[in-house]
């Protein structure tokens, strides 16, 4: 898997941000949290988190798309939707599309949201990967209208569905659809559920807002990993409201687990097979014969010793 | 109202605290209602009213968010912002509307899901999503009225419906004017031009295919409360109607109903799509007019 890591070919330090690591030259790797230089060959080894702190690193979708993917396997779907401008936005003299020709410019993706078929050490599934270095993540109508094209084909090709996500929030530029993709992203889900087809859900930092409380969070199965921030309103805002100190560690993956609110935290060198095995027990359940749908329950009935 | 009215115009009408809020439907619109309180897990949310009662002849869940007239009312019903104890108990509600086939009629008044450090804890996130998972195949017929403000997910976890409709001055939006105000013109001050620039008034919703039917308001309602609650009874009765007989025939309308609603939800969206077919593994996809 590290060298698959290594493989990618625009796998370049880039500074993006403050979570971004600092390379004062090509040779070494600046963690914001503890200061400590890594030697980058070190760092693309350990999937890009320090081996100081644990810091994870945030990583662009086609990276996670090359942690989580047999070489080659990955096919991309729907990649010549773009957004469109629906409301005519504008604010503080930039327009929408101008924000979007940015984006793509920044983050070399086209969306927010890739999608595609792919294989994990020979296991067929269905991806979808959030871009965050594309306007956030925020989840607009392309992002939605992916995301329920790739549901509605891993129904039809019975593949399961892994999700990476993360979020800042909703895309206001095109405020009520993409208000209501949380919903056509959902109702989806409701039809992958009743195919009894599993949604694994992996959240990543920062993951906030609309996709928290939306697609995500109704997964069979939530990942999360190591120290990523998680919630549906923002620190800040929480903060601004309601006057009060936020407790420690509030809204990480760690709060999050000891509230119940997801499965399991995975550190990054460990996601890859712990999905393998997931996905093997749900491959495995399909073939049972307790497995329940409509049909089955009546014919059950009828011949229990079958 | 005259057409002139600007967007920041109807926000202010639609957040003014005369105007009826979801008690004043249930009193005018529900006979013989009975509250019914507490999600069986956490507590009981005062933002969100729950209950059933007879609408115009049949059994009904009713769910709304509960906005109060004065500060004191306010700060009692946390200004209309539900906890995930809230949306859990309209959960609760949802399903006992499918258990005995009652129709679920929601009403739509909140700036929003609270933020809050217990509202995290508990779980506000997947408290909203939870709702909008069983709304979307919830087999009974669902009608929404956005009466005040559809504020964010806050507002959409109720209202995922067969039908949406929205009084003339309300509104309907991704975040408040001032959120989207503070984020992207860096200046909260800078709502009345967001109001207009995000489109968040009935007509802009109607016209872009998410909202079935903006009910008029020929004054604005808190001048004509009993006026306002009996059209808006109107409007229910007539879609209630439609998709009622549309399930007449038991599963096989409630299968179609379900397909519909899928329908509804999936056409939303606006994109542009090149459709060069080498680019798309699995061939052409249909070229795409949302609406
Ligand atoms: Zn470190």
């Amino acid at each position: 898997m590290r060298e698959l890591f290594r493989r990618q070919p625009r796998f370049t330090v880039e500074p993006q941000g403050e979570d971004s690591p600092v390379v004062p030259d090509d040779l070494w790797v600046k963690c914001p949290r503890c200061r400590e230089l890594t030697y980058s060959r070190e760092f693309e080894r350990e999937l890009r988190v320090c081996p100081r702190c644990n810091h994870h690193f945030r990583l662009t979708a086609a990276q996670r798309i090359a942690m989580l993917t047999d070489p080659g396997s990955f096919v991309e779907w729907d990649a010549g939707l773009e957004a469109a401008d629906p409301l005519g936005f504008a604010a503080g003299g930039e327009s929408y599309p101008d924000k979007v020709a940015t984006a793509k410019r920044k983050s070399g993706a086209r969306e927010a949201l890739i999608t595609g078929s792919a294989r994990l050490d020979g296991r067929p599934f269905a991806l979808a990967v959030a871009e965050f270095g594309f306007m956030g993540a925020s989840m607009g109508s392309v992002f939605g209208e992916k995301l329920v094209r790739a549901i509605e084909r891993a129904i039809e090709q019975e593949l399961p569905l892994v999700t990476v996500s993360s979020s800042g929030g909703a895309r206001m530029q095109e405020s009520p659809f993409s208000l209501m993709q949380m919903a056509k992203t959902t109702a989806a889900l409701a039809r992958l559920g009743e195919a009894r087809l599993p949604h694994i859900a992996v959240l990543v930092d920062p993951c906030y807002g609309g996709v928290t409380a939306s697609y995500t969070t109704v997964a069979d199965v939530i990942i999360a990993e190591p120290g990523a921030m998680i919630g549906f309103a923002g620190p800040r805002v929480i903060e601004q409201i309601t006057r009060q100190k936020l407790p420690e560690g509030f809204q990480t993956a760690e709060f999050l687990l000891e509230h119940g609110m997801i499965d399991l935290i995975a550190p990054r060198r460990t996601l890859r097979a712990k999905i393998a095995t997931l996905l093997d027990h749900y491959a495995l359940a399909r073939r049972q014969p307790a497995r329940r749908t409509a049909g089955a329950a009546a014919s059950a009935q009828e011949a229990p010793d079958a | 109202m005259p057409e002139t009215l600007s967007a920041w115009e109807r926000v202010l009408l639609a957040r003014n605290p005369a105007r009826p809020h979801t008690q004043d439907y249930v009193a005018d619109l529900i006979s013989g209602f009975v509250e019914l309180h507490g999600d069986r897990r956490f507590g009981d949310d005062p933002a969100l009213l729950g209950g059933i009662g007879t609408f115009r002849g049949r059994a009904v869940v009713v769910v709304g968010h509960r906005k109060g007239s004065n500060t004191q009312e306010n700060l009692t019903h946390n200004f209309g912002m539900p906890r995930p104890e809230g949306y859990r108990k309209a959960l609760r509600l949802m399903q006992h509307a499918e258990k005995f086939g009652m129709p679920l009629i929601a009403f739509v008044d909140t700036p929003g899901a609270e933020p809050g450090i217990g509202s995290e804890e508990r779980g506000q996130a997947v408290a909203i999503a939870e709702n909008l998972l069983a709304l979307a195949s919830l087999r009974v017929p669902t009608v929404a009225v956005v009466i005040g403000e559809g504020g964010s997910g806050g507002a959409l976890a109720i209202s995922v419906a067969d039908r949406i409709l929205m009084l003339e001055n309300a509104i309907y939006a991704v975040a408040s004017p001032e959120a989207c105000a503070a984020i992207l013109w860096k200046d909260a001050t800078k709502a009345p031009e967001a109001a207009a620039t995000m489109r968040v008034t009935a007509a802009d919703l109607y016209g872009f295919g998410i909202v079935d039917e903006v009910i008029p308001e020929p004054v604005p309602a808190h001048e004509q409360p009993t006026q306002t609650i009996q059209r808006v009874g109107d409007a229910i009765e007539r879609h209630l109607s439609e998709l009622e007989a549309m399930v007449q025939d038991g599963d096989a309308g409630l299968d179609a109903l379900l397909a519909a609603r899928y329908q509804k939800y999936r056409r939303i969206g606006r994109w542009v799509e090149e459709t060069d077919p080498t680019r798309h593994p699995n061939g052409p996809v249909p070229s795409h007019t949302a609406d």
